[in-house]
């Protein structure tokens, strides 16, 4: 990967295999790497199946160990410049699964990322699930999600998705190509409130000027 | 390097038998199990404090005082002692008193403690953890340092005149360690004043340790206290030893699978390996105690949780029978050969605390000033110093 290629992961969610939800996530990914190509952004994608660390979240969420593979998703998710998230909904709400994965996740790490979120569902009255409950997740961690969001029930294969997705990239594709991550995480990363250790090992050097810490050195 | 085991004080049920022992049960197995520990040469024993169900620790320098009274060379020490929730005008009181009746041999290890219930009962937020143990400690460290302490803060009643009785043994204040895990605020506090501290270096792999010991190290070497190599600190982890690997894996396993520290989560292979859990044979506790200094660097002290998880009591005696007898002293061996010689073996002991503050001369003794209901209109309370009001 050249210094300007740009690392797409995509987080999926779903369950079969092959399964619809990464079906929609990896038609997002293509098209995001065939726009950035027309525009000639390299684009790298990977992708993490939750499906297959099922086990290693639901560990890490009881006990806080995490997995040497969980780790490795986690760190890709972490290096990524920006991520297409897709899941199932259940019961109304994106899958457990794909909540638990991000509530691991350490909190700082997609500040400023842009993300792509999308929803698959068995009707179209879940629609809403991907911009009023999995946007708002996102918001919590600060990443940046794309304005268009996907979302695919049944009847939505046939025609119309592609122009969304066509969107959705371009959305991406923009955020990633003006650099808005960096630029958050140069210059007002230290205006972020920011837990020790919370940045996966990213952060910057532990901030001694606090009155805590001159509280901690005798209280002068 | 000492060796020591601690006890969180937990009364679990055993899920072999399936019987729960009674708090009294506890409470005997845990001053035989301090016993066993000096009988098998072990260096250090501390327990834990806990104000809540199923644990027995309310009041750790009533145990800690009554294995002093018993034993002759083991160090009693805490893992940990509540500097929030505990007024620390009593800890400096009780942990003194527990100095004297101990001849030194003890130290203490402060912790916030993480039951948010709790705090509300002895009038506390846990909201405000962090700096209530820093500003506790704040005056611990003055109460065991002055005579007279005048203090106002945010939490507690201020004081007038006040002074901590009694003065500590041989006017030299206990060894004071610091437990953290991921708190910068702790590290930093033990770096200034020179403390040790503690990583918990449980339920994690031992790399996440490592930045915050480096960032004490570092500070400590910051604050004039000597180089960050000679900086004090102590490791937790847990061990359990058969002679056949085979049978130590057998032997822990229901036990891990429903300890309340790791038990329904990750299989205890993945937990052994991924973290300091060390299960199998002497040698091979021995292979996997010995990474943790090429992690650190030279440390001070390494501590065992031995007993929870409903751990029977003979189990837990022959896992100290193992430990001091074919672990232990392997370690020794292995670790002084490897230790930079300008590092201190062991944290201070009262003996040396003693030696560096007087030299070859003896140690101050304190003696009180006759009837004396209170200190606010006078001047030194005691004996060997001035009696004329301090002037501001």
């Amino acid at each position: 990967m050249n210094a300007t290629d740009k690392s797409l992961v995509v987080v999926s969610a779903g369950t079969s295999d092959p399964s619809s939800t990464a079906l929609l996530a990896s038609r997002a990914a293509a098209r995001i790497e065939s726009l950035g190509a027309e525009r000639g952004l390299a684009v790298a994608t990977r992708t993490v199946e939750l499906r297959t660390l099922a086990r290693d979240v639901a560990d890490a969420m009881v006990t806080g160990l995490v997995s040497p593979s969980l780790q490795r998703a986690l760190d890709a998710v972490r290096d990524a410049d920006a991520l297409v998230v897709s899941t199932p909904v259940y019961k109304a709400g994106p899958s457990g699964l794909l909540t638990s994965f991000f509530q691991v996740l350490d909190n700082d790490v997609l500040i400023g990322t842009p993300v792509v979120l999308a929803a698959t569902a068995g009707s179209a009255r879940h629609a809403l699930v991907v911009d009023e409950q999995l946007r708002g997740l996102f918001a919590y961690l600060r990443a940046v999600a794309a304005p268009t969001a996907l979302f695919a029930a049944p009847e939505d294969w046939g025609g119309g998705l592609d122009e969304r997705i066509d969107r959705a990239a371009a959305e991406l594709l923009a955020l990633v190509a003006g650099g808005f991550r960096d630029a958050v995480r140069g210059d007002a990363w230290g205006r972020y409130q920011h837990s020790y250790g919370s940045g996966g090992g990213t952060q910057l050097g532990i901030e001694l000027d606090t009155d805590l810490m001159r509280l901690a050195a005798g209280g002068a | 390097m000492e060796f020591g085991i601690f006890s969180v004080s937990d009364v679990t049920r055993d899920p072999v038998t399936g019987d729960t022992p009674s708090e009294a049960e506890r409470i005997d197995a845990i001053t035989r199990i301090a016993l066993a520990a000096e009988e098998a040469g072990l260096d250090v024993f501390a327990v834990g404090e806990h104000h809540n169900p199923p644990f027995f620790s309310s009041s750790p320098t009533t145990l800690l005082a009554y294995i002093a009274g018993q034993t002759r060379t083991l160090k009693l020490s805490t893992a940990t002692t509540l500097i929030t929730t505990n007024d620390p005008v009593r800890i400096a009181e009780e942990y003194a008193m527990l100095q004297h009746l101990a001849k030194g041999r003890m130290d203490l290890m402060l912790g916030r403690g993480n039951t948010a219930p709790v705090y509300p009962w002895f009038g506390k937020d846990i909201r405000t953890a962090l700096t209530l143990a820093l500003e506790n400690y704040n005056l611990l460290h003055r109460l065991w340092r002055e005579d007279v302490v005048d203090y106002s803060g945010t939490f507690r009643t201020p004081l007038r005149g006040f002074t901590s009785t009694p003065r500590p043994l041989d006017d030299v204040p206990p060894f004071v360690w610091h437990g953290s895990i991921r708190t910068p605020e702790i590290a930093e506090q033990a770096a200034f004043y020179g403390d040790g501290f503690f990583s918990n270096h449980i339920f994690a792999p031992s790399e996440h340790s490592l930045r915050l010991i480096d960032f004490y190290r570092q500070r400590f070497e910051h604050y004039g206290h000597g180089p960050a190599k000679r900086a004090i600190v102590g490791l937790g982890g847990q061990a359990f030893i058969a002679k056949r690997s085979q049978d130590a894996v057998d032997g822990f396993r229901p036990y891990f699978d429903e300890a309340p520290v790791y038990g329904h989560g990750p299989r205890m292979e993945d937990f052994m390996q991924q973290t300091p859990l060390s299960v199998g044979s002497p040698q091979e506790v021995i292979d996997k105690t010995l990474t943790f200094r090429e992690i650190f660097g030279d440390y001070q002290r390494q501590m065992f949780l031995i007993d929870h998880a409903g751990l029977p009591l003979a189990t837990v005696l022959e896992q100290i029978e193992l430990l001091g007898e074919h672990v232990v002293p392997v370690l020794r061996r292995e670790l002084a050969a490897r230790r930079d010689p300008d590092v201190p073996e062991t944290a201070p002991t009262h003996a040396q605390l003693v030696a560096a503050k007087y030299g070859d001369d003896a140690p101050r003794q304190p003696r009180p000033r006759a009837n004396r209901g209170d200190n606010v209109t006078g001047g030194s309370p005691y004996l060997d110093t001035s009696a004329a009001p301090a002037t501001a």
